[in-house]
């Protein structure tokens, strides 16, 4: 039973990572209907921003955290305007490829710059017992950045003209191109969102675990079994979706060996993906 | 059947053939190599093209039907000794059974739905063969080189496979063609520019939707079974890589989606362009790079591919390249 507890709540914490970064692969999808191949090695790439300013620049991993921040946002305009921008009305092929070519040349400069041998960040922010508890302070720390961070894209979303244009984008853009908003400007600061939310769980996560630059791709199917899970273009879905998949995950592992856990996982989301398309949250069809 | 009296089908049938059969004669054991995997290729990009271009399904994990064509058939030969050829046949009807079973629900969905959901499909199956025992789990199978005895010596067996790659290549082109012209092909056609108006029209599209992907997955599960025979092992990681799937998306693109010539040009162009990049020393580490620019620059501005471009431009090329 102790064990139990201690494995739910290590599986809840780091399913509020998870969630943070399948809100980033929803919140683009809302918006623009476009699903985000690139969404893992952007994910490794917030890992290594965090690894390279702490190496090679002594920096602590959570200041450097906010250059991830500041990176992600960036990076997902860019990627934006460079790849996206002009397919953006086409069928979903050309966007899933269109992205996934993104994804080709991250990895593919990835693998030169950082090699494919796996790295760890060091730190250590001890740790809280309660029984069979532990509770690691980076963890803990993760959750409260995770969950202040949603907090904030909430608020953000609901209280700024700013969210209120990129809802009204996403809801009718041609609607709200007639109400003013220039929509290219809004789908552009969404696209960026987007990446700076996988990038930040890509940095809390080289907090976390050991990693390689080919270590987005696991995120990736987590993200997407997630935002399935939660329907997809819903961010509040993903949340509580992330928190399913790592309480999942945590408990799971306690019934079935590890080994068979993705298969539940992928199992389930094909499942929800038949009967549930618009996700637990959603209206049923 | 107007379409086998096709002034295209049977040229670029003979070309293809008396390719495959150039290494046969002159004996180059490297050059048969490369055809083997071209061939392999073009069945996998050719195979794609079926449910992606005629009926405009994109199925990203396609290349479960691979896998697991490769993994029925090693089965087979590994634990019945099974000649390579019933094997192979075998992982092609199990694969299309499968395709058939899990058809109806997930060709319901539409777009990124479907696209999601054949990832899952391919990722929820290598998973399970990890932890399958009989296929020997996470570590896979792999022959004892007694094995190709019964095929004449391990030499003759790389000849076998090297000539069952091409015969089905050749059949999977056959099979795009005449599906392309046939009414079956132009149903397809209509689901894909719009379903509802294809239903009116008296296309029932569940069951040729179900038809379309049974037959394109069949030949990637005897691409499988005489890759994996070849290669003497086969594991769950090279066998369900989602990435030698979007390969396959990408060498369809680049030929030209829809078309029966596109996916074979885009398989060959797209092998000798990645081999290339490997072997060239300043180019081998960004090889990676350069094929996702090279994806994003036919993504932004050859949608059509290489053989649309060539066939919306000259008339002469519209005429006789399907």
């Amino acid at each position: 039973m102790e064990a139990l507890i201690a494995s739910s709540v290590d599986g809840l914490m780091l399913g509020f990572v998870y969630g943070l970064a399948a809100m980033g692969l929803t919140l683009i999808f809302g918006v623009m209907k476009v699903i985000n191949l690139a969404h893992g090695p952007i994910i490794a790439l917030g890992m290594f921003v965090i690894l390279t300013l702490t190496k090679s620049f002594g920096l602590n991993p959570y200041v450097a955290l906010l250059v991830a921040v500041a990176a992600g946002l960036a990076s997902g305009i860019v990627i934006y305007w460079v790849a996206v921008r002009r397919v953006i009305d086409a069928p979903e092929l050309t966007t899933l490829l269109a992205t996934f070519s993104v994804n080709l040349m991250i990895i593919g400069v990835g693998t030169t710059v950082f090699t494919t041998s796996p790295r760890a960040v060091d730190v250590d922010l001890g740790a809280l017992r309660m029984g069979a508890v532990t509770i690691l302070g980076t963890k803990a720390l993760a959750v409260l950045i995770a969950a202040s961070v949603a907090v904030a894209l909430y608020a953000f979303l609901f209280r700024t003209r700013s969210g209120k244009s990129i809802r009204a984008v996403a809801n009718n853009r041609t609607a709200a191109e007639l109400m003013g908003i220039d929509s290219s400007r809004f789908l552009a600061l969404s696209f960026g969102i987007g990446t700076m939310l996988a990038m930040t769980a890509g940095g809390l996560l080289a907090t976390l675990f050991s990693f390689t630059i080919l270590s987005g791709g696991t995120y990736e199917t987590k993200s997407f079994v997630i935002v399935v899970l939660g329907g997809l273009g819903n961010p509040t879905g993903a949340l509580l979706g992330g928190v399913i998949l790592g309480l999942l995950e945590g408990v799971s592992t306690m019934f079935i060996p590890v080994s068979w856990v993705p298969v539940l996982e992928y199992a389930i989301f094909v499942l929800i993906l038949l009967v549930r398309p618009n996700g637990l949250l959603g209206a049923r069809r | 059947m107007t379409a086998l009296r096709s002034r295209f089908l049977w040229p670029l049938l003979g070309l293809i053939a008396l390719v495959a059969a150039l290494p046969l004669v002159t004996n180059a054991a490297s050059q048969r190599e490369d055809f083997f995997l071209i061939f392999m290729l073009v069945i996998l990009a050719s195979s794609l093209n079926i449910i992606m271009g005629y009926s405009g399904y994109v199925s990203f994990g396609h290349i479960v039907f691979f896998g697991m064509g490769g993994y029925v058939a090693f089965w087979l030969m590994f634990t019945f000794q099974t000649h390579l050829l019933v094997a192979a046949l075998a992982a092609g009807l199990v694969a299309s059974a499968i395709a058939f079973l899990i058809g109806a629900p997930i060709l319901r969905l539409r777009g990124a739905y479907f696209a999601l959901a054949t990832i899952g499909i391919n990722e929820a199956m290598k998973s399970l063969v990890t932890n399958f025992e009989p296929f020997g789990g996470a570590v896979g199978m792999f022959f004892n080189f007694s094995v190709y005895d019964a095929y004449g010596g391990a030499r003759s067996a790389a000849q076998l496979a090297y000539v069952a790659m091409a015969v089905v290549a050749l059949a999977t082109i056959f099979t795009s063609f005449v599906i392309k012209k046939s009414k079956f092909g132009l149903a397809l056609m209509a689901i894909r520019e719009d379903q509802d108006v294809a239903m009116v029209l008296g296309v029932d599209p569940a069951r040729a939707k179900v038809q379309a992907y049974v037959i394109s997955a069949f030949f990637p599960a005897l691409a499988g079974a005489i890759f994996f025979f070849k290669s003497g092992i086969i594991e769950p990681g090279p066998a369900f890589e989602l990435l030698r799937s979007i390969e396959a998306l990408v060498m369809v693109m680049l030929g030209g989606i829809g078309t029966v010539a596109g996916p074979i040009v885009g398989a060959a162009v797209y092998e000798w362009l990645r081999s290339t990049l490997i072997t060239t020393p300043a180019l081998s580490s960004f090889h990676l790079f350069i094929a996702g620019l090279l994806l994003l620059v036919v993504v932004l501005f050859v949608t059509a591919g290489l053989v649309g471009f060539l066939r919306h431009r000259f008339l002469a090329v519209r005429r006789y390249v399907e």
